[in-house]
C-alpha cells in the first residue's frame, strides 16, 4: 500500500510543478473547458435546440467528433503493435505514451457522448440491474462495451507499465503480455464497432455499405499516427525525453500506407455509387456537388480530398517524409483532412436527403463550436497531463524512493 | 359489425372490442389508481428508492410539489417493469404534476394492450386530398409541441405533394447527359407517381390541386421495427396489440432509432414543448399523449388512449374523404381486413423488411 500512495504523490507532484509556458498552456486549456461547462449547461436547461441539430439532421458535429476520435483512441496500436509484435526498439520505449493517448481520446469520446445525448442525466438507464442494457440487440451498447473495455485496458496496460518503471520491478510478462495483446485486438474492435453503429442503419443508404468498417480503421491508423508523430516531435522538442527517428519514421510509413488506401477506398465509393446514380447515391452527390441547390458541404469535401491527396503525395516522397521539419506539414494536412472526411463528410450527409426525401440543411452553432472545442481543449490538458507523467518516469525523473525531480 | 363507410361525423364506431377496464376518470383524486396506491403505501417494505420519492412529492402539500414530483419521475423503473403498484403510482405522479402544470384535471391512462387484437392501419392514397385536417387534428389529440421556432414545431403526420409530372414534345431530342444529344437517355425522368420526393411544405389556395397526388405518411408500426432493435435501454418497444412506443421517461435522448428509421416517423424534443395550457388534451395514455418532456424522442402511437378503449385515432375520424381505415386485423370483418382481403396493397420501402402494419391501397 505504501508503495502505491507514494507513486500517486510523486506523480501528482511532478506533474503539477512547470515553467510558465506550461500554465499557460494549461490555464488557456482550463479556461477553454470552462466555456465548455456552460455551453453544456445551456444544453441541458434550454435543450438541444440551441445547436444546429433538428429532426431532420439529428447527428451533427458532436457525433463527428466522436466517431473521428474513435479513430483516434484505435490509432495508439500503430505503436503497441510494432513494439510487441515486431519487437521495434524506438518503439518499444515509447509505447506507454501511444497508451496515454488512448486513454485521452476515449475519454473525449464519453464527453462527445454526454455531448450529444438529449438527456444525460438518465444515462444510468443504460447501466446493467439498475437500468437496461440492451445487449446484444443495440449496436450501440456493443460500442459503450467496446470503448469501456478499450479504456480500462488501457488504464491497467499504460498504468501497471508504468508503476513496474517506477517501483524498478518491471512488469510480469505472464499478466501483462496478454493484456497487450487483448489490447491489440480489441483497438480494431472499437473502430469495427463503431463503424456498425451507423453502417447497419438501413434507412440511411449513404452509410448502408460495408466498406464502412475497413475505411474507418485505414482513415484511423492514418490520423492516429499523425497526432502520435506530432506529439512525439513535440515531446523531442520540449521535453528531456528522445523519440528516436525509427519510431516517427515507422510511423510515417504507417499513415503513407493507410492513407493510400483510404483515398482508394474513397475513390472505389465515389464510383460504385456515381456510375449507376440511384437515389441512394443523393447523400453522396450532395456531399460532392450539393443537392437541389444546397451546396454548404461541397467546400468541405473538396477541402479534404484536396489535403488528403496533397499528403499523400507529400508522405510518398522519401526525402519529405524522413525530414522532421517537413513531416509536420504532412501530418497537419492529413489530420485535418480525415477530420473533414469522417466527421462533417461522413455524418451529415448521411441525413441528406431524409429518408422521406427532405433536402435540408446543418448549421453548426456557436454553442457547438464552443462545446467542441472546449472537449479538444480537456482533452489537451489531460493528455499534457498523462504524457507529462510518463514521460517523467520514462526518464527516472519519478522513482520509488529518489527524490522527485522537477520538469524543465 | 358496420362494415360500410362511416361519416367522418361519426365519432364512436366500434373497430376494436370494447375495453373492459374503466375509462380513466377525469379527477384523479377520485381515480381508482390513488386507492390502490393507498393501500400500496401502507402496505410499506417493498419501496423502492422511487417509491420513496415519489410518495414523499406526493405527500407534501407544498409549493414545491412539482418540482419534487419532477424528481420522483427522476428514479421510475422503466415502465415495462414497474409492477401493477408502481405503474398506479408513477400515474397518480404524472397525474398530479401535468393537472398542476396545465390547470386542469389530466388523466394518465394505462390500460394494457386487450387480448385478441392487432391493431392495422389501411390508407386509401387515391382518395386523399391533402388537406392536411389529420395533420392538425392529431397535434390537437396528442399535445406536439407548437412553439414558434423551428424546433418546436412537431408533426407525426406528414402528407407529401406529388408532382403528377409533365412530359413535353420539345425537349424529346434533349437528351441526357444535357446538351449533347441523345447519349445514355432521354430527358422524360421528371419524377412522377407515388415517389418519395414529395413535398410536405405547400401552401394550395384550394385542395385537391390539378396538377398534384398526395402521400401522407407517418410511422409505420413496423413488426420488425429497426428503431426497437437499435435503442440502447430499451424505451422503445412493440405492445402486444401492435404500435410501436416509447417511455418517454426513460428514453435517453440518443436518437439512434431516427437514423434507423427507414420512414422519418421520429421526431426529437430539443427543447421543452410548446403547450399552450388551454389547447392542451387533459385524456392522456402513458405510453402515447401525455405531454413529453426536453431531451426525449416521439412519434406516432396510433392514438392508444383512443383505440385501446374502442374509438378510432383522431386522423382516421376527421378524414373527410374516409381515405384512412383502422381496426383489428385479426377480426376478419374489421375495414381493414376488410380492404386487405379485397384491394390491392402495398408497404412502404417492402424492401427493408420491416413488415409494417400500416397498409396502402387503391380503389
Amino acid at each position: 500500500m505504501q508503495p502505491l500512495i507514494r507513486f500517486t504523490a510523486d506523480y501528482t507532484r511532478y506533474v503539477l510543478k512547470g515553467g510558465a509556458r506550461f500554465y499557460i498552456w494549461m490555464a488557456c486549456l482550463a479556461a477553454l473547458s470552462i466555456a465548455m461547462l456552460y455551453v453544456y449547461y445551456l444544453q441541458n436547461t434550454d435543450g438541444l435546440i440551441v445547436t444546429g441539430m433538428t429532426s431532420q439532421i439529428h447527428d451533427g458535429l458532436y457525433f463527428a467528433n466522436l466517431v473521428f476520435l474513435v479513430g483516434v483512441a484505435a490509432g495508439a496500436v500503430t505503436i503497441v503493435f510494432p513494439a510487441y509484435v515486431y519487437h521495434h526498439e524506438g518503439m518499444h520505449k515509447v509505447t506507454v505514451l501511444g497508451e496515454m493517448l488512448a486513454i485521452t481520446a476515449v475519454v473525449m469520446v464519453m464527453m462527445f457522448v454526454f455531448a450529444h445525448m438529449g438527456r444525460p442525466d438518465r444515462l444510468w438507464h443504460m447501466i446493467p440491474v439498475i437500468g437496461i442494457f440492451n445487449f446484444p440487440n443495440s449496436m450501440l451498447a456493443w460500442d459503450v462495451l467496446v470503448l469501456t473495455g478499450y479504456l480500462i485496458l488501457n488504464l491497467i496496460c499504460g498504468f501497471y507499465y508504468l508503476w513496474g518503471k517506477y517501483t524498478g520491478q518491471g512488469v510480469n510478462k505472464k499478466l501483462f503480455m496478454p493484456l497487450v495483446y487483448i489490447s491489440i485486438v480489441w483497438a480494431l474492435s472499437i473502430h469495427t464497432v463503431t463503424a456498425f453503429l451507423i453502417s447497419t442503419l438501413a434507412a440511411r443508404p449513404m452509410w448502408f455499405h460495408s466498406v464502412m468498417p475497413i475505411r474507418f480503421i485505414v482513415t484511423a491508423f492514418a490520423a492516429g499516427p499523425c497526432l502520435i508523430i506530432l506529439a512525439f516531435l513535440v515531446i523531442r522538442n520540449t521535453t528531456k525525453m528522445w523519440i528516436e527517428d525509427s519510431a516517427i519514421k515507422l510511423l510515417a510509413t504507417i499513415v503513407t500506407w493507410c492513407l493510400g488506401i483510404a483515398l482508394f477506398l474513397t475513390l472505389s465509393e465515389v464510383v460504385v455509387e456515381l456510375y449507376p446514380r440511384t437515389e441512394h447515391a443523393n447523400g453522396l452527390y450532395y456531399l460532392m456537388f450539393g443537392l437541389h441547390g444546397l451546396t454548404r458541404l461541397v467546400p468541405w469535401f473538396w477541402t479534404s480530398v484536396a489535403l488528403m491527396v496533397v499528403s499523400f503525395v507529400l508522405f510518398l516522397i522519401p526525402s519529405f517524409r524522413n525530414n522532421m521539419k517537413l513531416l509536420p506539414i504532412a501530418c497537419v494536412m492529413a489530420f485535418a483532412g480525415i477530420w473533414i472526411e469522417k466527421g462533417m463528410g461522413l455524418i451529415v450527409p448521411g441525413f441528406i436527403p431524409s429518408p422521406i426525401g427532405e433536402v435540408t440543411e446543418y448549421y453548426p452553432t456557436f454553442v457547438e463550436w464552443l462545446m467542441t472545442i472546449g472537449i479538444w481543449a480537456f482533452g489537451f490538458f489531460i493528455l499534457t497531463i498523462l504524457l507529462k507523467g510518463a514521460i517523467g518516469i520514462l526518464q527516472g525523473e519519478i522513482k520509488y524512493g529518489g527524490q522527485t525531480a522537477i520538469a524543465k | 359489425m358496420n362494415v360500410n363507410e362511416t361519416s367522418p361525423a361519426d365519432p364512436v364506431q366500434e373497430p376494436l372490442p370494447e375495453c373492459p377496464t374503466p375509462a380513466a376518470s377525469a379527477n384523479p383524486a377520485a381515480s381508482e389508481a390513488k386507492t390502490s396506491r393507498r393501500g400500496f403505501l401502507k402496505t410499506g417494505g417493498m419501496l423502492s428508492l422511487s417509491s420513496l420519492m415519489g410518495a414523499g412529492a406526493l405527500m407534501t402539500k407544498s409549493d414545491d410539489a412539482l418540482a419534487a414530483a419532477e424528481w420522483g419521475e427522476h428514479f421510475q423503473k422503466n415502465y415495462r417493469l414497474m409492477t401493477d403498484a408502481e405503474k398506479a403510482e408513477s400515474r397518480a405522479r404524472l397525474e398530479r404534476r401535468y393537472s398542476e402544470e396545465y390547470g386542469k384535471a389530466v388523466t394518465v391512462d394505462t390500460t394494457d394492450p386487450q387480448p385478441g387484437v392487432l391493431m392495422g392501419y389501411a390508407l386509401n392514397v387515391r382518395k386523399c386530398i391533402g388537406c392536411r385536417r389529420c395533420v392538425k387534428a392529431c397535434v390537437a389529440e396528442n399535445n406536439q409541441s407548437r412553439g414558434e421556432r423551428p424546433g418546436e414545431r412537431i408533426e407525426w403526420i406528414q402528407v407529401l405533394r406529388m408532382e403528377r409530372g409533365e412530359f413535353s414534345e420539345e425537349r424529346m431530342n434533349d437528351g441526357y447527359p444535357e446538351g449533347l444529344g441523345i447519349q445514355v437517355g432521354g430527358n422524360a425522368y421528371t419524377p412522377a407517381g407515388q415517389v418519395l420526393e414529395g413535398q410536405y411544405h405547400y401552401q394550395p389556395d384550394a385542395v385537391p390541386e390539378k396538377d398534384a397526388t398526395y402521400m401522407p405518411i407517418a410511422c409505420m408500426q413496423c413488426e420488425k421495427p429497426p428503431c426497437v432493435k437499435v435503442c440502447p435501454v430499451r424505451t422503445t418497444y412493440r405492445e402486444g396489440d401492435g404500435p410501436v412506443v416509447i417511455d418517454y421517461n426513460w428514453c435517453i435522448g440518443c436518437r439512434m432509432c431516427m437514423g434507423a428509421c427507414p420512414y422519418w416517423a421520429r421526431r426529437i424534443n430539443l427543447t421543452t414543448p410548446v403547450l399552450p395550457k388551454e389547447a392542451m388534451n387533459p385524456v392522456t395514455h402513458y405510453l402515447g399523449n401525455r405531454p413529453r418532456m426536453r431531451g426525449v424522442v416521439e412519434k406516432c402511437h396510433w392514438c392508444l388512449q383512443r383505440t385501446r378503449h374502442g374509438r378510432y385515432p383522431a386522423c382516421v375520424e376527421v378524414c373527410p374523404v374516409g381515405a384512412r381505415k383502422f381496426g383489428n386485423l385479426l377480426d376478419p370483418n374489421s375495414e381493414v381486413s376488410l380492404v386487405l382481403a379485397r384491394k390491392n396493397v402495398f408497404r412502404l420501402k417492402a424492401e427493408n423488411n420491416t413488415f409494417p402494419k400500416f397498409f396502402y391501397f387503391y380503389d
